[in-house]
C-alpha cells in the first residue's frame, strides 16, 4: 500500500483486528485495517457509526475493555509495536505521546475535579510535577487552547463549563504533554456549528504550531473536507477507500464513500431526493462472505459482477496515492 | 455554605416536630394501663386514679401534647414511671452504650462493606465476584437476632477456653467499675461530664485503664458484628453497582487515556463518584443499626437505649418511650444532615450558589 505522507510516519496499523467475545458470537469490530499516519498529518477516518472507527482508535492506545481484544495485527508507533510493550510502557505512552479527545466533551470530564486538577494531572502522572506546579502549567494551557480568564476557569467544574469550553479543557488536557499523536474520536459531534468551527480552527493551528498528528475519526464528511490531509473510509471493520482529501471528494471510487459523497445535503442545493445508501450496516457477528458491501452495492448490479459476494476484495492501488477495496477497479472482474 | 447548612437545619425542624407528635401519639397507642403496668396488676383504682392524677393523665390528650412540648423545649422529657427517675439521666446512662455500639457497627460496616464492593465490583462476574455478593445477600436475609445467638454459640460456647472466645454479654467483665475521667482529672461532676463518661471505651483510653479498655473492647465485638452485618452487606452491594455503573463511563475511559494506572482510575476517578451514592445508604443504614441495637442490645444483654425502649415499651414506661424515641429520631434527622454535608463535600454539582 502506498500513501502519501506529509513527513515520516510515525504511526503504521497493519492488519489489526479486534474482536468482541460476546454471548451471541464474534463481534469483529475491526478487521485488518491497515492505516498509516505521517509526522504532522491529518489523517481523517470516516465511516457510518458502528464501522469501528473507535474501536480502532481505542485499540491504537489498547484501551479495549472485556470483552473486547485485539486478536492480531500490529501498531508500530515509530517502529516500535504497541502490541509488544507491558502495560507499564504503555501507560508511559498514553496521554504522554499519544493522547485521545471524546465525542462528550463534558461527559469526559470527571464531575467531581475542577478543570484545573484534571490537567494538572497529566503533568503529575508524566512530569512528575507537584500539584502546585501543575496548577500553572494548566493555567498556561488552557490559554494556548484559546480559554480567557485562564486563572479563573481553571478552578471550574466541569458542570460549570459549556461544551465548547469543555472541549477546549480535553484539547488542554491531551495537548499537556505534548504528544505526538492526537487521535480525536468525533470531536465535535455534540457543539454547535458555530463551537465546531471554532474547535477545527484549534486543530488546524495546533497541528501547524506544535507539528502534532491528527487522526480526527468523524461521520461528518464536511469536518473532513475542511481539516484533513488525508481521508480513509471505513466499513464493516474494513478500510474500503483512502486518498487525499481533495482526491477523494473529486474523484471517489468506491460505490460506498460515492454514496457517503452524495448523500450530503450542500446549502443551496435544491433537490428532491438526496441519495441514499439502501439496505443496512452488516450485522458485524454475521459478516457476508465476499465484500462487505456487495448486499448494498448498485454499482455492482449495474456492472454485472457476479463474484462480489463470493470473494473478498483486497486493498488495491488506483495510483499511487489512491486505494480502493472494490472489484470494479480490478482487471479480470467477473 | 453556612447558609446552605442553615437552610437544610431549619428544613428539619418541621420533621422534628412531627416526630414529636408521633412518637406522643405512639405512646399513647401501645395497649394497656400504664398505672398497672408500673404498679402491678393488682393496684386499686383509687390508687390508679391518683397515679393518673399525679402524672397528668387524665387530662385531654391536647393539654397533655402541650405540657409535653413544653417540657422538651426546656429540656425536661419527665421522669420514668418505672424507675422514678428522669428520663434524661436514663439517657445520660444509656446512650453512650448504644452509641459506642452503633458507631462500631457502621466502622464495621463501612470499612468492610466498600472495599468488599469495590473487588466486587471491578472484578464484577469472576468468581470473587459471585461469592461477595452471596454472602451480602446471605447477610441482608439474616435475622439480627438469629446471627447473634449463632455468634453467642459458637464465640462463647463452642470456642470456650480457646484464645478465640469473647464473651457473649455485659459491657464489661463482672467486678470492673471504671473510674471517670472527671475524678481522675479532678474535673468537676455535672450531667455532661458523666455522659461523657459513660463513653467506657473512651473513657478508659484517656484515663489508661487498659483491663477495663480491652474488656470492654472484646464485649462489643459480637454485638457490634451482629448489628453491623445487614448494614454492611447493603453497602456492599451498593457499592458495586455504583461503581459498575461509574465504570462504563466516559470520565473513566479518559482518566485511562491520560496514563493513570488502574489503581487511581478506580479508587481516585471512579469511587468519589461511586460513593455519592453510596454516602446516601449510610446515612440510611443508620436508622437500621438504631432499630438492630433493640435487638442487639436485648440478646446481647446491653443496658443501652434500645434495650431501655424493648423494655419500656413491654413496661409501657410512656415518658422512657417517648424520651428515648425521640433522640433516636433525632439523632436520626442529625445522621443525615450531616450525610448532606458529605455530599456537597463529595459532589461540587450539590453546591448550588
Amino acid at each position: 500500500m502506498t500513501t502519501t505522507t506529509v513527513g515520516d510516519p510515525i504511526l503504521q496499523i497493519s492488519s489489526l483486528e479486534t474482536h468482541f467475545f460476546t454471548r451471541d458470537g464474534v463481534v469483529k469490530a475491526v478487521d485488518g485495517v491497515d492505516l498509516t499516519v505521517g509526522k504532522g498529518e491529518i489523517l481523517g477516518l470516516v465511516g457510518e457509526s458502528g464501522c469501528g472507527k473507535s474501536v480502532t482508535s481505542m485499540s491504537v492506545l489498547r484501551l479495549i475493555q472485556n470483552p473486547g481484544e485485539i486478536v492480531g495485527g500490529s501498531i508500530r508507533f515509530h517502529g516500535e509495536d504497541l502490541l509488544d510493550l507491558s502495560e507499564k510502557e504503555m501507560r508511559s505512552i498514553r496521554g504522554d505521546r499519544i493522547s485521545m479527545i471524546f465525542q462528550q466533551p463534558v461527559g469526559s470530564l470527571n464531575p467531581v475535579f475542577t478543570a484545573g486538577s484534571q490537567i494538572s494531572e497529566v503533568y503529575e502522572i508524566h512530569e512528575g510535577l507537584k500539584k502546585k506546579e501543575g496548577n500553572a502549567r494548566a493555567v498556561e494551557m488552557l490559554q494556548k487552547v484559546g480559554i480567557p480568564d485562564a486563572e479563573r476557569r481553571i478552578k471550574a467544574y466541569p458542570h460549570e463549563l459549556s461544551g465548547g469550553m469543555a472541549q477546549r479543557v480535553m484539547i488542554a488536557m491531551a495537548l499537556a504533554a505534548g504528544p505526538e499523536l492526537l487521535i480525536a474520536d468525533e470531536p465535535t459531534t455534540a457543539l454547535d456549528v458555530t463551537i465546531q468551527a471554532q474547535i477545527i480552527d484549534l486543530m488546524r493551528e495546533i497541528r501547524n504550531d506544535l507539528g502534532t498528528s491528527i487522526i480526527v475519526i468523524t461521520h461528518d464528511l464536511g469536518i473532513v473536507a475542511e481539516i484533513a490531509d488525508r481521508v480513509a473510509v471505513m466499513y464493516a471493520g474494513e478500510i474500503v477507500e483512502e486518498a487525499d482529501t481533495k482526491t477523494l471528494f473529486a474523484d471517489p471510487k468506491h460505490p460506498y464513500t460515492k454514496g457517503l459523497i452524495g448523500s450530503i445535503p450542500l446549502a443551496g442545493d435544491r433537490r428532491e431526493w438526496l441519495d441514499v445508501i439502501p439496505g443496512r450496516v452488516p450485522n458485524l457477528i454475521d459478516l457476508p462472505g465476499g465484500c462487505r458491501f456487495a448486499p448494498r452495492c448498485r454499482a455492482r448490479e449495474e456492472a454485472g459482477l457476479t463474484m462480489c459476494t463470493e470473494q473478498r476484495p483486497e486493498l488495491t492501488g488506483v495510483n499511487d496515492e489512491h486505494t480502493v477495496r472494490c472489484f470494479l477497479y480490478q482487471e479480470g472482474a467477473k | 455554605m453556612a447558609r446552605f447548612l442553615l437552610r437544610r437545619f431549619i428544613s428539619s425542624i418541621p420533621v422534628i416536630i412531627g416526630i414529636l407528635a408521633l412518637v406522643f401519639a405512639l405512646a399513647r397507642m401501645i395497649p394497656g394501663d400504664p398505672c398497672r403496668a408500673a404498679l402491678g396488676e393488682r393496684a386499686t383504682d383509687e390508687i390508679c386514679d391518683a397515679y393518673n392524677e399525679r402524672y397528668g393523665l387524665n387530662d385531654p390528650i391536647h393539654v397533655q401534647f402541650g405540657i409535653y412540648l413544653k417540657d422538651v423545649a426546656t429540656g425536661d422529657l419527665g421522669e420514668s414511671f418505672r424507675f422514678g427517675v428522669p428520663v434524661t439521666e436514663l439517657l445520660i446512662q444509656r446512650l453512650p452504650t448504644t452509641m459506642e455500639l452503633a458507631a462500631a457497627a457502621l466502622l464495621i460496616a463501612v470499612f468492610v462493606g466498600v472495599p468488599l464492593g469495590i473487588i466486587s465490583g471491578y472484578r464484577h462476574n469472576t468468581k470473587t465476584d459471585v461469592a461477595t455478593m452471596v454472602g451480602a445477600n446471605i447477610g441482608v436475609a439474616m435475622p439480627v437476632f438469629w446471627l447473634g445467638l449463632m455468634l453467642q454459640y459458637v464465640f462463647a460456647v463452642f470456642l470456650r477456653d480457646t484464645p478465640l472466645a469473647l464473651p457473649p454479654s455485659g459491657k464489661l467483665d463482672a467486678g470492673l467499675i471504671p473510674v471517670p475521667f472527671y475524678e481522675v482529672w479532678g474535673l468537676p461532676e455535672n450531667g455532661f461530664m458523666e455522659f461523657l463518661s459513660e463513653f467506657t471505651l473512651m473513657n478508659s483510653l484517656v484515663t489508661f485503664q487498659w483491663e477495663i479498655f480491652s474488656s470492654a473492647f472484646l464485649h462489643l465485638i459480637l454485638p457490634a458484628v451482629a448489628l453491623a452485618t445487614i448494614p454492611l452487606a447493603i453497602i456492599a452491594r451498593m457499592t458495586r453497582s455504583a461503581l459498575l455503573d461509574v465504570l462504563g463511563l466516559d470520565y473513566v475511559r479518559t482518566a485511562r487515556a491520560k496514563g493513570l494506572r488502574e489503581r487511581s482510575v478506580v479508587l481516585k476517578h471512579a469511587l468519589r463518584n461511586a460513593m455519592l451514592p453510596v454516602v446516601t445508604i449510610i446515612g440510611l443504614s443508620f436508622g437500621l443499626l438504631l432499630g438492630g441495637a433493640i435487638l442487639t442490645e436485648t440478646i446481647f444483654n446491653l443496658a443501652g437505649v434500645g434495650k431501655t425502649l424493648f423494655d419500656a415499651i413491654t413496661s409501657r414506661d410512656y415518658t422512657v418511650v417517648q424520651g428515648f424515641t425521640l433522640v433516636v429520631a433525632i439523632s436520626f434527622v442529625m445522621v443525615n444532615l450531616l450525610v448532606d454535608l458529605l455530599y456537597t463535600y463529595l459532589d461540587p454539582r450539590v453546591r448550588v450558589s
